[in-house]
């Protein structure tokens, strides 16, 4: 049973969803790029899910009479080295792909943490004000006062490494942002008379905050969440790199960047190139996917990102 | 102005008093932090007396005064692997870590300003395209992989640049060598070239979208209008009456800007063995070395809490508005 009032309770939202998803369509047609980053990013997921069905070889498989081998020269059984070997003769190709998993896991997980504290604390700090919105406001501060690169090594340090550590440390690391935008919208939709129908019409405060103002400040969040996947898997890749992220035993593109360093100087430039190159990737096409979904939402967002 | 000025510093105050707290909670959040001070065969007679000597058997609140009291006079303790006051390690390393800094900012800035005025007032043609295409790679390519592809190429390929080292220019200058600093700054400088455009990039692309977009805005302004329509001529207009506006935002960032700075120094010397705060952070990290990690952290967080308020501070004596409203809000 719907309330006559219920009308009421819906914001000024954009009618028409086939619509909208068609303009969300030509926009990204018309702009060339997002194309190619859904596309990259699609196959980048494939290989994170199906990995190991499409990996040629095992990750973890040494071989050190074909170690260092370049790419496409034969590995063993029959199979090729497509992307070349590493020092300890495992195949890159096969790492790369293994690698997806963990750079699109963390960085999406992490955005979860993050962003669930962040949206919570922004909510309750825009709709309660006072001594909430100060604690959390200046909480946010200090956090930013504080390099959070430098943040996040001194707490896995402790912490040890592992994927979780890494997504609760990369997560936190994303609340302020959240929390901010999240504050400011909620401020100000607080007064707006759809959320004072529903004050009216007796719902409970948490169902104000979080079923009538929630849904109508989600959508300038996933600009802000394409950009910060991408700052994510850049900080990801850099602890695994300092050798702070999941354990040796995981590939990840981070850490074979690192141990490519040891035989830089013998020219094995594959091992250096090819993950640097999947890290770059993934980074642009989140980055171009978040600059075509404010294009699309919202050009004046361009301010706050 | 003087509200503005005594708001920002008990600002300041409150984030330092943050900082020593989050330092002092990482040590506890694993459990008893003894752990990380004893060898792993430590036997439960050592762990007992480490404990004890270390102070961790005291109250929380009793540690976390004294560990304050330590941080004021910058002991930090004993490196474990250097058997050395932490602190001390650090500081000999923070000249070279500084250079390197200043020199990706100075660097970043210095392109990202012509690049973003090029690519405003050529706005949709395409200068406007390369330079916004460059600066979307350069916010994508991580740091130290920049470091390591201009190692093979600049470095090992065409051999143009050292791949590797650091010629001081800070210590002699310090230490009172003027003469022994400025015959050191050529060579200072060849070894900053790679090293300092991995660590800058990022900085470079993310400014040069500032300045462009910034400038966009300014262009639109009525100001700009009355300018044109007065008949000045269009250089008058962006370097007198544009641009001066238009670079305020990027002063604002300068300072946190130094944060993404520090925390791509941290990474981009490990890869090329630059003997910085960073390789000396990365080594300490592997072996585990917590006392000179937290002095380390600890001391560039501080820096980079100052710069912060000295830029903020700064920004108030640029902007003729923030002197007669004091301050932004």
């Amino acid at each position: 049973m719907s309330r006559p009032a219920d009308a009421l309770l819906v914001a000024p939202r954009e009618s028409g969803f086939r619509r909208e998803v068609r303009r969300a369509a030509r926009v990204m047609v018309d702009a060339r790029w997002p194309v190619f980053a859904v596309i990259f990013l699609g196959l980048t997921a494939l290989a994170a899910v199906f990995g190991p069905l499409l990996a040629p070889f095992d990750p973890n498989r040494q071989n050190l009479v074909l170690r260092l081998a370049e790419p496409m020269a034969a590995g063993p059984d029959g199979g090729v080295f497509w992307l070349g070997s590493d020092a300890l003769g495992r195949d890159v190709l096969t790492r790369l792909l293994y690698g997806a998993r963990i750079s699109l896991t963390v960085g999406i997980a992490a955005i979860s943490v993050g962003g669930t504290i962040g949206i919570v604390a922004g909510l309750l700090a825009g709709y309660f004000g006072g001594w909430v919105d100060d604690v959390v406001m200046r909480l946010g501060d200090i956090q930013l006062a504080f390099p959070f690169i430098l943040l996040a090594i001194m707490f896995l340090v402790v912490l040890g490494s592992g994927v979780w550590n890494l997504v609760l440390v990369l997560g936190i690391g994303q609340w302020v942002t959240y929390a901010r935008i999240v504050r400011a919208d909620t401020l100000s939709l607080r007064e707006k008379e759809f959320v004072e129908a529903a004050r009216a019409l007796g719902d409970s405060t948490p169902s104000i905050i979080f079923r009538t103002i929630l849904p109508n400040i989600l959508a300038p969040l996933t600009v802000i969440a394409s950009f910060n996947v991408a700052s994510v898997i850049l900080s990801e890749a850099a602890l695994s790199f300092l050798g702070l992220g999941v354990p040796p035993s995981v590939p990840t593109w981070g850490s074979m960047l690192a141990e490519s360093r040891d035989t830089l100087v013998a020219n094995t430039w594959w091992l250096a190139v090819f993950p640097g190159v999947a890290i770059m990737l993934t980074v642009l096409s989140f980055n171009i996917l978040g600059d075509w979904l404010r294009d699309f939402l919202d050009p004046r967002l361009r301010e706050r990102t | 102005m003087g509200a503005y000025v005594l708001r920002r510093l008990t600002q300041s105050i409150i984030v330092v008093i943050g900082v020593t707290l989050v330092s002092f909670l990482a040590l506890q959040i694993g459990g008893d932090p003894t752990y990380l001070f004893v060898s792993e065969r430590a036997s439960l007679e050592e762990i007992e007396a480490a404990r004890r000597a270390l102070g961790f058997d005291r109250p929380l609140h009793v540690q976390y005064l004294s560990f304050v009291g330590d941080l004021v006079r910058g002991d930090f303790g004993q490196s474990l692997s250097y058997r050395q006051p932490a602190m001390a390690i650090v500081l000999e390393a923070l000249p070279a870590t500084i250079e390197l800094t200043l020199f990706s900012m100075l660097m970043a800035l210095s392109l990202a300003i012509p690049l973003g005025v090029l690519a405003a007032i050529n706005r949709g043609t395409s200068w406007d395209g390369s330079v916004t295409t460059f600066a979307m790679l350069g916010q994508s390519i991580p740091n130290f992989w920049l470091g390591i592809m201009m190692i093979l190429v600049f470095g090992l390929y065409l051999r143009w640049f050292p791949i590797s080292g650091h010629v001081p220019f800070l210590t002699p200058l310090l230490a009172g060598d003027v003469a022994g600093a400025f015959g050191n700054l050529p060579r200072t400088l060849y070894h900053l070239v790679l090293p300092g455009l991995a660590v800058g990039t990022y900085s470079l692309a993310r400014n040069t979208r500032l300045v462009r977009s910034s400038l966009l805005e300014v262009l639109e302004e009525d100001y700009v209008r009355t300018a044109r329509s007065k008949g000045l001529p269009e250089k008058r207009v962006l370097f007198h009456h544009a641009l001066r506006n238009a670079w305020l935002p990027v002063v604002t960032v300068i300072g946190l800007e130094f944060g993404f700075l520090l925390g791509g120094v941290v990474v981009v010397e490990t890869v090329f063995s630059y003997p910085g705060i960073g390789r000396l952070l990365f080594a300490a990290i592997n072996q585990r070395d917590i006392p000179l990690v937290q002095a380390g952290v600890v001391l560039l967080a501080g820096i980079f809490i100052v710069l912060n308020l000295v830029v903020d501070l700064l920004y108030v004596r640029l902007d003729p508005r923030m002197r007669l409203a004091g301050g932004r809000g």
